[in-house]
């Protein structure tokens, strides 16, 4: 366990579930959304990551009761926040008069797009997330406002293309112009922030499987994203996760679309390809 | 279920607690269901209540109860700030005397289900429900 | 009013006479429970759905009090009797006096 001598706190709270049988790891539950939509929660672990045999999504930790909220789009309150999105997607906005639906059609049409996000645009010579990209369309053909980066409008659409994409298997590029932002979020993935002096790989590749006080610890994937949180019963996207987590190792956090939390979000979701697109998921 | 030394560490916590406070944590529970019941004694059985052993954040928490013959079923989570939680009743159309919610529940705690049944009697059925604080923060 | 109040049911489109049937139902709302304190450290004053009944062709299926304990967006699911072809109608009233409603149509065959 690679935990230095001063994150005393980080040892204690590790040290109840080692008890040197793993007692909790992933389940093997599987999951069929609506008895049609098959979902992989298990892949061979990408080649690119070393200490990872096979990856897991979120899911796979959670307990019964938590998992079965996802069988059924019903039964799903992050359905909520695409139906929001299914409205939104439809509803003109900007000096073009026009709406999502105008130049994409039916949503059903995305299908296949969150699976590569984020990924490199070459018009505009960035890696871009789905939220920018969003936005970029919102600017500028649609002459509307942008959304902000994380709120209800933006993270309900991002909820409704991550809806039409459950299945797909997630398959972001991580070579070519976008290299350097992928190898730039893996830095920050493995260094430690905070008082706590924890990196996500100290939890989230060290210790998947492990109990930290009563939370199931997962791989930290992304495939399930936004995410429906029982712990704040609403949507919750992966840049307010990102914050969420470097401020509880108490560090100060990136910001929401910073150029870091960009480069981190393609690297962890690189550490997903292979797993389907589960958005919007339930978790904890 | 998973009986860390954690959890086993707070159930003796908890009912060290209980002991010390058996009336301040009971009391409004108890005057609940007795304003349920109007006082009649309660008996058992006939009542299902389904609810997790351990709740993973108890904002959300699915749980199911089921008598066949109840006019109504009213549930009450014994140390949340109000015990009351649902009632339901029953109407000529109901194909069963079951339903399913979600609930919220402060921290680990009883839920209890009170039925009254068709000839006027009541029963209980209750589950102890183990409520955790999650490791990242809560 | 609260706003952004969306009612969801689910129930099958046909059933046969008698048959049990199995109904769920979803509203979008807050559920505030009058428990939590706003960044002053006031009370945030409870504002919640406190009733929802379930009627078919005028009978009564199922009239639920609720409490500030049931869950953000409640959740309900519950078994209805099908005599006949008719009409289920969904009634939700808030505390603010607002009434929410949805019917959904069945077909006995």
């Amino acid at each position: 366990m690679r935990v230095n001598n001063r994150s005393l706190l980080s040892a204690l709270a590790f040290s109840v579930g080692m008890a040197g049988v793993a007692i909790a790891d992933a389940d093997d539950d599987q999951l069929t959304i609506n008895d049609e939509i098959a979902i992989a929660t298990e892949a061979a672990a990408p080649t690119h990551m070393e200490n990872v045999k096979t990856i897991y999504s979120g899911w796979r930790y959670r307990s019964d009761e938590t998992q079965a909220f996802q069988l059924d789009d019903f039964d799903n309150p992050a359905m909520l926040g695409v139906e929001e999105g299914i409205d939104t997607w439809s509803t003109v906005e900007g000096s073009a008069g026009e709406s999502c639906a105008s130049c994409h059609e039916d949503p059903e049409a995305m299908r296949g797009v969150k699976a590569v996000y984020p990924k490199w645009n070459e018009e505009a010579g960035e890696v871009r997330t789905i939220e920018m990209q969003i936005n970029d369309c919102r600017e500028n053909r649609m002459g509307a406002e942008a959304w902000k980066y994380t709120g209800d409008e933006m993270t309900n659409v991002v909820a409704l293309l991550a809806s039409v994409s459950r299945g797909v298997p997630v398959d972001v590029t991580i070579d070519g112009p976008a290299q350097s932002v992928w190898e730039q979020g893996k830095e920050i993935y493995y260094t430690r922030y905070g008082l706590l002096e924890l990196s996500c790989a100290n939890c989230h590749e060290d210790n998947y499987g492990n109990m930290i006080r009563a939370d199931h610890l997962s791989q930290g994937q992304i495939n399930g994203f936004p995410t429906y949180r029982l712990k704040n019963t609403k949507l919750n996207t992966v840049h307010d996760r990102f914050r969420g987590c470097i401020r509880d190792t108490m560090a100060e956090t990136f910001s929401v679309a910073s150029p870091e939390f960009v480069a981190l979000e393609l690297y962890v979701a690189s550490r997903g390809n292979g797993l389907s697109v589960e958005g919007p998921s339930v978790r904890n | 279920m998973i009986l860390t030394r954690r959890s086993t560490l707070g159930l003796g916590a908890a009912a060290l607690a209980m002991a010390a406070f058996p009336m301040r944590v009971m009391a409004s529970t108890e005057e609940a269901i007795a304003a349920f019941t109007g006082g009649a004694e309660v008996g058992e059985g006939g009542l299902t209540l389904t609810a997790p052993e351990i709740a993973e954040n108890g904002n959300t928490v699915p749980i199911e109860v089921d008598a066949p013959g109840a006019v109504a079923i009213a549930v009450f989570a014994a140390s949340n700030p109000l015990p009351e939680v649902v009632q339901f009743n029953f109407g000529p159309l109901a194909a069963s005397q079951s339903a399913a919610t979600r609930i919220r529940l402060a921290k680990t705690q009883d839920v209890i289900a009170i039925a009254q049944m068709a000839d006027g009697s009541f029963v209980r059925a209750s589950q102890a429900v183990k409520v955790t604080i999650g490791g990242c923060g809560g | 009013m609260a706003s952004g109040v969306k009612p969801r049911v689910k129930v099958p489109k046909s059933a046969s006479a008698g048959e049990a049937i199995i109904i769920k139902t979803l509203i979008s709302h807050n559920m505030e429970s009058g428990q939590r304190k706003d960044s002053d450290g006031n009370v945030i004053p409870r504002s919640i759905i406190n009733r929802f009944v379930v009627d078919f062709n005028g009978q009564n299926v199922i009239d639920v009090a609720l409490e500030a304990a049931i869950s953000t967006n409640p959740y309900f699911e519950f078994e209805a009797t099908v005599p006949e072809s008719g009409e289920f109608t969904f009634t939700w009233y808030d505390d603010d006096g607002d009434v929410y409603t949805d019917t959904k149509a069945i077909e006995v065959g």
